[in-house]
């Protein structure tokens, strides 16, 4: 069969059709994202009937892939790592009632933070959860693991996790396919309280969790994934985990490897074949890309010297590995060596930020902002995650905080309270819908004194453009959430409407009470989207 | 064979399209690839690189190690330079010469163009220019691709049969601007 083309992200989206998928849930976030969008324009995956709408945050998407696996089908979840976070709670409880079909749990960390607040490794939330995880070194591993990864989580009738970096999600090479696996049929889990979590049920269920750990470590030891290189020169011996391994093997593409070398690709960790290396090598190096996980592990309070990785400075605590910094841990290479050829262009080559697209209704609102704003000072918005988040930038300077998916208003809520009035929250619609309606019904119940700027630009725009679930929905939420009619405001963001904005937004923020106010102009980004552009006018929104 | 290339440029200015040309021109002739790219906040008018790996045998990894690379091939000088640790000592810069300016402190583009020009074996065509003149604008990231195919051990031709796959949805009067366009940059650099 001729080799696909895929990036990480989607061969694991190939690897998962390919493996008998009946759904993908998700919301859209870098590098996670392209899984998602592989499914929904894969013919075939339309054919197969496979289910790939948005979902409106990650905790439901994680719940409704529960729920496609209690009724016996194969499910994915996907999301980006501090989507994890959100689906936190629906993750953890998943390993206590373990799954029916198989349902694979597909996280993409960031270290490096390329578009990301922080670089959280999820690997711990897999061992938290005390499930199998998943880490691919190649294009052909993503789409291995997400093949067999159903049949792991069957056989364990338990969620796997698979993990991803930002790396390999956007990476391509060829890979090819295995066949075609039917779908599950519909079939209720056996055991009928599974799904149950009352305390008496759920400690049953825990212990079955820690009784299954020990066939986990025997899988892990017999998986493929895991391999046990032998080698002549045991004065150090090496693991590599995931992605690590090419970069380690970028080293000895002219030369041999002699160290003895455990590459990891499943968890937890295969214990025998651990104990091998650390008992044949004098020293052994770790190199895992996110946090030094497997290195705090063998650490220990003891054998401190001859664990060598993140920790004791051999590779450098932060960001995501490269050949050189490994070449540099190995001796290969001189700190001079790896940086010699660096040249002064330093002077020369300016930063290039990322910046809002030029005419985006983003810049129209936070112009008004400023200007209505201006009486009171700065320091007062708070802001959330999307396009609308490089206002924080020159010329700007439009934004005080981003924390989280949805801070911006629960945070104005509480600088409210502090006595900080008016505080001025903005969000976008895919935002607000994913984690900003609880938060407005918090200030709602209290009447908080914060103004509430919901831009909606009718998609989730940072990530591409990707559906909104707010889309045409956003007045009737607030009001539905208890909003005064009243101070429910929308307008067109244009420069020529300028002044009106401010005088909207002046009056607003005199308001004592919970006021939203809606600028509302399409992504520039989606003009060509057909279906979207249907959508706007059926629901009469422009 | 083993050629790495950097392809830099600035989100929008069609770097992936270069990427997709290479990377289909490799498939026909059955060389293995990785292609690391960018994605995601940075693609808003930030700077964009592309790692691309060519070889005929099994590559490891997905990054170019620095010192490593063969070609830096840029749509916009500046970009050019941001990455040229990773060139090797007699590694070719390809680059335009026509900047992207959507920065307040975009350098001299005189200083630039020195200080690509200090090195060894360089490339700089205006793509922007040529592209005009052979009346398909907006195909200025393939005239500066056609500059680079002597440099990329892939025949001529398969790199015209990619672009025709590539644009085939839009028809042949885009396949043809694109194909012309790459004719041009490669006369370019068959005159140097
Ligand atoms: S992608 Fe859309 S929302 Fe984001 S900056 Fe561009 S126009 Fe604005």
């Amino acid at each position: 069969m001729q080799k696909l083309l895929l990036l990480g992200a989607e061969a694991i989206a190939q690897g998962a059709i390919d493996g008998g998928m009946s759904g993908v849930y998700a919301y859209p976030g870098t590098p996670s994202t392209e899984i998602t969008e592989y499914v929904q324009h894969y013919d075939l995956a339309k054919e197969r009937n496979i289910h790939s709408q948005w979902s409106a945050n990650e905790k439901t998407a994680m719940e409704a892939g529960l729920g496609m696996s209690y009724a016996g089908k194969r499910a994915m979840v996907c999301m980006k790592h501090v989507g994890l976070n959100v689906a936190a709670d629906a993750f953890i409880n998943s390993a206590i009632t373990g799954s029916n079909g198989g349902l694979l749990v597909t996280v993409a960390d960031d270290p490096s933070m390329h578009s990301s607040q922080n670089e959280q490794d999820s690997r711990y939330y897999g061992k938290f959860a005390q499930i199998p995880i998943l880490e691919p070194a190649s294009q052909q591993e993503a789409y291995d693991m997400a093949y067999f990864g159903f049949q792991l989580s069957e056989k364990f009738s338990i969620p796997v996790m698979i993990r991803i970096t930002t790396r390999l999600a956007h990476s391509r090479a060829g890979v090819e396919r295995k066949p075609l696996l039917d779908q599950n049929e519909l079939i209720l889990p056996s055991n009928p309280t599974q799904f149950v979590l009352l305390p008496s049920i759920a400690r049953k269920q825990y212990k079955g969790l820690l009784n299954s750990f020990a066939g986990f470590i025997e899988d892990s030891e017999e998986s493929p994934f895991n391999h046990y290189f032998e080698g002549t020169d045991k004065k150090l011996g090496i693991i590599a985990c995931g992605l690590a391994y090419n970069y380690l093997m970028e080293n000895y593409s002219e030369t041999e490897l002699t160290h003895p070398l455990l590459k990891i690709g499943q968890y937890p960790m295969p214990r025998a074949k651990v104990e091998k290396l650390m008992k044949e090598c004098d020293e052994v190096l770790i190199l895992e890309d996110g946090y030094p996980i497997i290195e705090e592990l063998l650490k220990g309070y003891l054998g401190k010297e001859k664990v060598h990785g993140r920790l004791d400075g051999s590779l450098p605590r932060d960001g995501e590995l490269n050949p050189n910094l490994i070449a540099k841990a190995l001796k290969l290479a001189s700190e001079e060596e790896v940086t010699e050829i660096s040249e002064d262009v330093k002077d020369i080559v300016k930063n290039r930020p990322p910046a809002m697209c030029v005419g985006c209704g983003h810049i129209d609102a936070y112009n008004a902002l400023n200007e209505a704003l201006s009486d009171y000072g700065v320091g007062r918005v708070f802001s959330d995650i999307g396009c609308y988040t490089l206002g924080a930038l020159p010329p700007y300077n439009a934004i005080n905080s981003c924390v989280d998916m949805g801070a911006s208003i629960t945070m104005a809520k509480g600088a409210a309270d502090a006595g900080l009035v008016p505080a001025v929250s903005v969000i976008g619609d895919s935002t607000f819908t994913h984690s900003g309606m609880t938060g407005l019904i918090d200030a709602v119940n209290e009447s908080s004194p914060i103004t509430v700027m919901i831009s909606d630009n009718f998609t989730t725009g940072m990530t591409g453009g990707q559906d909104s679930a707010a889309l045409g929905k956003i007045e009737d939420i607030c009001k539905g959430i208890g909003v005064d009619p009243e101070h429910i405001i929308v307008f067109t963001p244009l420069k020529k409407n300028h002044d009106e904005m401010v005088a909207i937004m002046k009056k607003e923020l005199a308001y004592k009470g919970v006021s939203v106010i809606i600028p509302r102009r399409q992504c520039i980004q989606t003009t060509k989207n057909v279906a979207l552009n249907e959508r706007i006018r059926e629901l009469n929104l422009r | 064979m083993k050629t790495d290339i950097i392809l830099a440029g600035v989100g929008g200015q069609g770097i992936l399209s270069i990427a997709a040309t290479i990377g289909m021109s490799a498939l026909s002739n059955n060389l293995h690839l990785k292609q690391a790219e960018v994605h995601g906040m940075s693609q808003r008018g930030g700077a964009v690189q592309s790692h691309f790996r060519l070889s005929s045998k099994p590559i490891a990894s997905d990054l170019i190690p620095k010192g490593g690379c063969d070609i830096i091939l840029s749509v916009e000088p500046m970009e050019s330079l941001r990455y040229i640790d990773f060139l090797k000592k007699d590694g070719w810069i390809i680059t335009n010469s026509t900047p992207f300016v959507n920065i307040p402190n975009y350098p001299d583009v005189d200083e630039v163009i020195a200080k690509i020009k200090e090195r060894k074996n360089v490339i700089i065509l205006d793509a922007d220019k040529i592209a005009k003149e052979i009346g398909s604008p907006r195909s200025s990231n393939i005239v500066a691709l056609g500059a680079a195919t002597p440099f990329i051990d892939i025949p001529f031709e398969s790199f015209e049969e990619a672009i025709k796959l590539i644009f085939k949805k839009k028809g042949d009067k885009i396949i043809n601007a694109n194909i012309e366009a790459l004719r041009a940059g490669r006369a370019v650099a068959d005159a140097r």
